[in-house]
Parts: structure tokens; C-alpha cells; sequence
């Protein structure tokens, strides 16, 4: 899976945390998630569970704190599926 | 300097009888039931197989739930608290405003027994397969006591005092004294007040195996839940959700809002259990000292009562209870007040029986009517000794009255009662 397609995966699973509609529209590499989609940090961890159920992967704690950013989400994500 | 008057401008009810307030006044009034079979407590091999339960579709708990907030949402007592307290709300003719400052002067006193009972249920079986970091995010605002008060306070956008109180089956008349004294001591212009209680197996199932709910009207469920009957053989589980918005009287009449009812004032005790009074009897010299301290502090004279809504559960103490009243108030066996029970309709709805039949009350005030006590045709011949039947209403009485007086009483030996008058208006 590319960047791209990750990224596109990635904002479906956003879509219901932000209702920054704008901002998710443009979203792109850089967007951040609490400062750009104004997503609860209490919601990054439902969010990261959606991820792994998505991608059939595990998230340690170490990456988990990594994960603000798309740019950063999607590197994760890419490490995770290539280590599989 | 006078003190500052509290009066009723908001209802809101989720109950096993009716989620909507036309539909509940409706079926009071008629003396509709909404005791149902419950086929999972069947199931589980429950004692009691009944219980009263609020029906409510997706549609409408969409209407309340943004579809984030409902994508995990298994807690029934938040659902029924945040629906009945944002319905309070609207009937107040309040609107909910997304400004950015919080509103300082209004504040939630909401309580319950326990919260979101299905979702710790589930939290715990995570736990112990070990997937604790399947949790997510939703667990702790569910399963805390104080999650349905989060959850409205927060959609309500309230900035004054947010507490849930618990005090067993006095919860619900609890929170509307303790809104009232928050007002009445001039820290908040209006409180929202009310509490709510789970449904299903799981709150459900301590109550039975003390072989306190009736196992003999499971073929008959609209049947058995009977206070003040001879056949009364147990309370009939309920759950569901009461909220009422109290503010002074000084603010209701600057914004023209309805006047349902003012609170007069109220009382709570505790028997500690001492004497007849233990963790699930109550001590009747606490009753009554409850009674006759509510109606000191509502100011008014025990003869001045004309309608009593009872804690009345069905259960053998249902004699007790009229005995405390009728020593309390001093009354002779034909000069009791009207008497009635809303448990014969929706069961004993637990931490939620207080609020949602203080809606109840409220709406009589109001509208000026007496709902009919159902299944109790063949009443108690301990409670006739002690009062005229006459009291005891069994068709719907269209009387308009001026003073109901509330109690209820929870495990724990703990008490609550409220004054509550109309509001005559001009």
C-alpha cells in the first residue's frame, strides 16, 4: 500500500473525530491532529484502535506517542505493514 | 432579608411508561403501565422476570447523541438522564447556546446509583482477556458515577456547581433539594435536577437474589407490581431517567417561562440504622422526623398537605410507610391526605424513582389532578386500619390542589422529602 492510499484510509477513519470539515478536506502530509483537526486527545487512542483494526497491525506504545501528524501516522503505518 | 423563592419551569422524563411528557401525562393520568417481560432476564434464570424499562428508538437517542458519541455508547443511564435532562431543558424554553463562555449561573445536580453497568461489564471482560488496550477512550466517562452529568453539563455548556449525588432510592428527591438549596443560598440562578438508573441484568440482579422483586406475576407483568395491595410480594424493578430545572422566581418571571410548581423546601436524614433501622429497614422515628422537618423548612402546617406521593413499593413495608406518614402528620384515619404510588406503573425505578415521580407530582400541581393507584383493588387491610380508603384514589381525580408533599427512602436507612406548591399565577 502507498502513501497515498494510506493517507486516503487514514481520513476515512478521522472523518467522525474532527468536525473541522475544511480542514479535513485539505488534508495533507503536514496537517496535525489537535492543532489542525482540533480532534480531543482523548479520542487519539479510539483513533489509533481504529487504525490497527484497519490495518491488521499493532501500534506499541513508543509509536503511539509518535502518532500527531499525518506525515508521522502514515510513516508508522508503512513501517508496521513492511515489518508484517 | 426574604428569602429567595425556587419554582419549577422545566420537566423532562424518560420512563419505562413514557419518554416524551405528553406521552407520560398521558398514561399517569390513565394509569398505563409499562411494566414489560423481559425476555433476557428469563433467560438468565431471574427470579423476577418483569421490569419497567423506557422505549426509545435509534432516531430518537440519535437526536441527543452526536454519532461519534454513540459509536460506543453502552451505557442505558446516560442515555435516559441526558434525554429527560436536555427535554427539561427545552420545556423551560431554554435554548442550548454554543457560546464560548460556559454559563455561570446555572449549574446540574444529577445523580444515579452506579453508571453505564453494560459498559464496565464489558471493560472488565476486555481486562481479564487481556486486551486492556482495546478500552479506547470511552470507558472511564461511562462508567464513572458522574459520566451523565459530564455528558449533559457539557451540552448544555453549564458553569456553576456539577455533581452527581447517590443516595440509593432517595437519589432523585435528593438532587432536587440539593439544587434548591444551591439556589436558595444564592450560588446559582438555576439547576437542572434529576437522576437516572440502568437498566438490564446486571443492575437488576443484586435485587432479586435478595429475593426482594416479585417472582409471581411473570405471565402477568402489568399486574405485578402492586403497592398498598394485599397481593403487594415485591418490588418490580424499573429504570429510566426524571430532570427537573429549578430557578428562582425572580429569573422565571423576568424571562415570561412557565411556572410549573414551587419548591417549598425538603429534608434529608438518615436513621443511622439504629433502632428498627438497619442497612435495608427503615428507622420510623427517622421518617418521620424527616416528614415534619420538610415541612417546617417549607414553612407551612401539616394539615396544609393535600396530596402525598409515596416511596410505596410494594413490598410489606408499604403499611410502615402510611403508619410514618400518618403519625407524622398527625392526622386522624379520615383526614388523610389523597395517598398514591407511580410504582405501580413503571416499578421501582431505583436511584431514578425520586426524579421521575417527582415529574409526576409536578404535573398534578400543575394540572391539577390526583393519578389512580393501580393494582391495589384489594388493598391492604393493615393499611385500612390505619387510613380511609378514600385516600387511596384508584380512577383519576381532576381536583386542582395546592400542596403535595414527596418522600423517598433507600437502603443505607437514608430519607428525603420535598414541599412542593402551585404556582399561582398573577
Amino acid at each position: 500500500m502507498d502513501k497515498t492510499e494510506i493517507t486516503q484510509e487514514l481520513a476515512t477513519i478521522i472523518t467522525p473525530y474532527t468536525e473541522e470539515k475544511t480542514a479535513l478536506e485539505s488534508l495533507d502530509e503536514n496537517t496535525d491532529f489537535i492543532a489542525d483537526l482540533k480532534i480531543n486527545s482523548a479520542n487519539l487512542v479510539d483513533i489509533i484502535l481504529d487504525i490497527e483494526e484497519k490495518f491488521s497491525i499493532v501500534i506499541d506504545n513508543d509509536s503511539m506517542a509518535q502518532m500527531l501528524t499525518v506525515k508521522d501516522t502514515v510513516r508508522i503505518i508503512q513501517n508496521k505493514l513492511n515489518a508484517g | 432579608m426574604d428569602k429567595i423563592r425556587v419554582v419549577i419551569t422545566g420537566l423532562g422524563v424518560c420512563a419505562p411508561n413514557g419518554t416524551t411528557m405528553d406521552e407520560f401525562t398521558q398514561s399517569i393520568k390513565n394509569g398505563i403501565s409499562g411494566i414489560r417481560h423481559q425476555p433476557d432476564l428469563e433467560a438468565l434464570g431471574f427470579s423476577c422476570q418483569i421490569a419497567g424499562k423506557p422505549n426509545l428508538s435509534e432516531d430518537r437517542i440519535g437526536q441527543y447523541f452526536s454519532p461519534l458519541e454513540l459509536r460506543n455508547l453502552n451505557s442505558t443511564g446516560i442515555v435516559y438522564g441526558v434525554i429527560a435532562g436536555l427535554d427539561a431543558w427545552k420545556d423551560a424554553g431554554l435554548n442550548i447556546k454554543h457560546n464560548e463562555e460556559p454559563d455561570w449561573e446555572s449549574g446540574s445536580i444529577f445523580g444515579t446509583g452506579t453508571s453505564g453497568i453494560d459498559k464496565f461489564r464489558w471493560a472488565i471482560n476486555k481486562i481479564d482477556d487481556l486486551e486492556i488496550r482495546k478500552l479506547g477512550s470511552s470507558v472511564v466517562v461511562q462508567t464513572m458515577a458522574s459520566g451523565v452529568n459530564a455528558f449533559i453539563s457539557g451540552k448544555l455548556g453549564l458553569g456553576n456547581q456539577i455533581s452527581t449525588n447517590s443516595s440509593a432510592c432517595a437519589t432523585g428527591a435528593e438532587s432536587i433539594l440539593m439544587a434548591f438549596e444551591r439556589i436558595q443560598s444564592g450560588q446559582a440562578t438555576r439547576m437542572l435536577a434529576g437522576s437516572t438508573s440502568d437498566s438490564g441484568p446486571y443492575i437488576w440482579g443484586g435485587f432479586d437474589a435478595m429475593k426482594v422483586c416479585t417472582f409471581k406475576h411473570n405471565q402477568e407483568p402489568e399486574k405485578g407490581c402492586r403497592p398498598m395491595s394485599a397481593t403487594a410480594s415485591g418490588f418490580v424493578p424499573g429504570s429510566g431517567a426524571g430532570a427537573l430545572v429549578l430557578e428562582t422566581l425572580e429569573s422565571a418571571l423576568a424571562r415570561n417561562a412557565k411556572i410549573y410548581a414551587e419548591v417549598l423546601g425538603g429534608h434529608v436524614n438518615s436513621g443511622g440504622q439504629r433502632g428498627l433501622g438497619t442497612m435495608t429497614a427503615p428507622n420510623p422515628t427517622a421518617v418521620q422526623r424527616c416528614i415534619t422537618s420538610a415541612i417546617k423548612s417549607a414553612g407551612i402546617q401539616a394539615n396544609e398537605i393535600e396530596v402525598i406521593n409515596g416511596h410505596l413499593t410494594a413490598t410489606s413495608k408499604d403499611a410502615l410507610e402510611i403508619e410514618n406518614w400518618k403519625t407524622a402528620l398527625g392526622t386522624s384515619a379520615d383526614d388523610f391526605p389523597y395517598i398514591n404510588s407511580l410504582k405501580g406503573m413503571v416499578g421501582h425505578c431505583i436511584s431514578a424513582a425520586g426524579s421521575i415521580e417527582c415529574v409526576a407530582s409536578v404535573l398534578e400541581l400543575d394540572q391539577g389532578f390526583i393519578f389512580p393507584n393501580i393494582n391495589c383493588e384489594d388493598l391492604n387491610p393493615e393499611i385500612t386500619k390505619l387510613i380511609n380508603p378514600k385516600s387511596i384514589p384508584q380512577t383519576l381525580v381532576n381536583k386542582s390542589f395546592n400542596v403535595l408533599a414527596k418522600a423517598s427512602f433507600g437502603f443505607g436507612d437514608v430519607n428525603a422529602c420535598l414541599i412542593l406548591k402551585k404556582y399561582n399565577h398573577g
